[in-house]
């Protein structure tokens, strides 16, 4: 398992050099890996089909254009390109355009937009995690939805959630070992 | 460094998150080199968060490839199979073209690599500048904080909080009165936008009788980021209030648009 691990990992860094000297066929590689997890966060975030595909698509070129700033010692490239959809589509909750055509947005949980996707025929688990995310206690949805789709640092989790930094490592650990074990991994 | 704590901890997963420091980053990415079991973890945390983020994509993303890809002109390098009309021909020319053509093609291939290379250095170059501008900016803006500060610390500056009036109750602001300097600090964070062709106009006040003075109008309200205005002073102010008046300002202020007032305390 372990061989299989580091094996993945060797290839990931060359896809990413490869992407990095603009190799179109290893960005494609590296898209479809991601992307459908990026239209997901940023979905969960703009909350409009259409909108979030417009976004993700501008975080891929985005992803392109300055793919030489990544560099592996700054964290992974999935963490990265996360950053990158994040601030794109909070950049878009932001803008003028957006705000006048959505005033009633209210600030639905990851969670509910989840539980309402109907695009079930895809790759990913999405019944399984349907499930989950229903089930998932109050305490792990604010930690993922914070995290994860929103961005904080774990210190900034910590003061909007009132709890100490140490608690939100654990606790986050906690729930992410719910859905992998969910995940059967 | 024990392993299982390490992994137990939870880092690993804020890792992924990308909610640790610059600095806690490096060390979790030090750990992993080192030790392949966390490599492995960090895998596993990233393909459940990957599972979980997809779950929220409305369509399959797969398919948006193609619009990315024309968006940025890009095409996959196909490669054109020519096929020769006389198969028994003789080699000898054909191998000397073909010697030609690679040689040809990787002529071509080290420029164009050579461009490319000038222009990684060009882009890399270009964001150094970038970074160097923000760093300056971000140097000016922390000494601009710290003047506030020490403005707002001062014990001979008088602080008069201004509170929202009849047209705007929810406004508010506060100014910091600098005597021996004739200025006044205000910090007019608590006014909402001013609108298409209004200002808002500072007055200085002396009560019995009430009589207002300008002390001008805030014309650069929406560019200032940190909404806090200097203006100078010389009267023997007892109040301060701020109106919202057409552009350019007003001989005297409209009293149905006084959004703050404060007095003096004596």
């Amino acid at each position: 398992m372990q061989r299989f691990h580091t094996f993945t990992w060797m290839n990931l860094d060359q896809l990413v050099v490869r992407f990095q000297q603009k190799d179109v066929s290893a960005f494609e590689t590296l898209y479809n890996m991601y992307s459908d997890s990026m239209l997901g966060v940023v979905n969960t975030i703009v909350r409009d089909n259409d909108i979030a595909q417009e976004v993700m698509q501008d975080v891929f070129i985005k992803a392109w254009h300055n793919a030489e700033t990544y560099s592996s010692n700054k964290g992974r490239f999935f963490t990265w390109i996360l950053n990158i959809a994040r601030n794109a589509a909070i950049d878009k909750t932001r803008s003028k355009s957006f705000k006048n055509s959505k005033q009633n947005l209210n600030a639905d949980f990851f969670v509910d937009i989840i539980a309402s996707s109907d695009n079930l025929d895809r790759q990913t688990d999405s019944i399984g995690i349907k499930k989950f995310v229903s089930k998932l206690a109050e305490k792990c949805k604010n930690i993922i939805e914070l995290l994860y789709f929103k961005g904080y640092t774990q210190k900034e989790a910590s003061e909007a959630l009132e709890i100490p930094i140490g608690t939100i490592k654990t606790r986050n650990r906690g729930c992410i070992n719910e859905l992998r074990n969910m995940l059967g991994e | 460094m024990d392993i299982e704590e390490y992994i137990a901890s939870g880092i690993l997963e804020l890792y992924v998150a990308g909610s640790l420091s610059e600095k806690e980053n490096q060390e979790v990415f030090e750990a992993i080199q080192q030790y392949p079991e966390l490599l492995n973890e960090v895998l596993k945390i990233e393909s459940a968060i990957i599972k979980l983020t997809a779950a929220g994509s409305p369509i399959d993303a797969k398919q948006l490839f193609t619009t990315i890809k024309s968006k940025l002109n890009l095409s996959n390098n196909d490669t054109k199979v020519v096929s020769l009309d006389k198969p028994k021909s003789n080699w000898i020319p054909y191998s000397g073209w073909a010697a030609a053509i690679i040689l040809g093609g990787g002529l071509l291939w080290s420029i164009t690599q050579n461009n490319n290379l000038k222009e990684t250095i060009r882009v890399v170059e270009n964001e150094k500048e970038f970074l160097e501008q923000k760093i300056e900016i971000a140097n000016t803006d922390l000494s601009e904080a710290k003047n506030l500060l020490s403005i707002l610390r001062d014990k001979n500056i008088l602080s008069i909080p201004l509170g929202g009036q009849q047209v705007s109750p929810e406004s508010y602001a506060n100014v910091y009165w600098d005597k021996t300097n004739n200025s006044i600090y205000l910090d007019a964070q608590g006014l909402p936008e001013p609108p298409e062709g209004k200002v808002y106009q500072v007055w200085s006040l002396t009560l019995n009788p009430l009589t207002p003075t300008s002390l001008g109008t805030i014309d650069d309200f929406s560019e200032d980021d940190n909404k806090i205005f200097t203006i100078t002073n010389t009267n023997e102010s007892q109040a301060f209030g701020i109106t919202l008046e057409p552009t350019g300002g007003s001989e005297s202020p409209t009293l149905e648009q006084l959004y703050t007032l404060g007095t003096v305390s004596p």
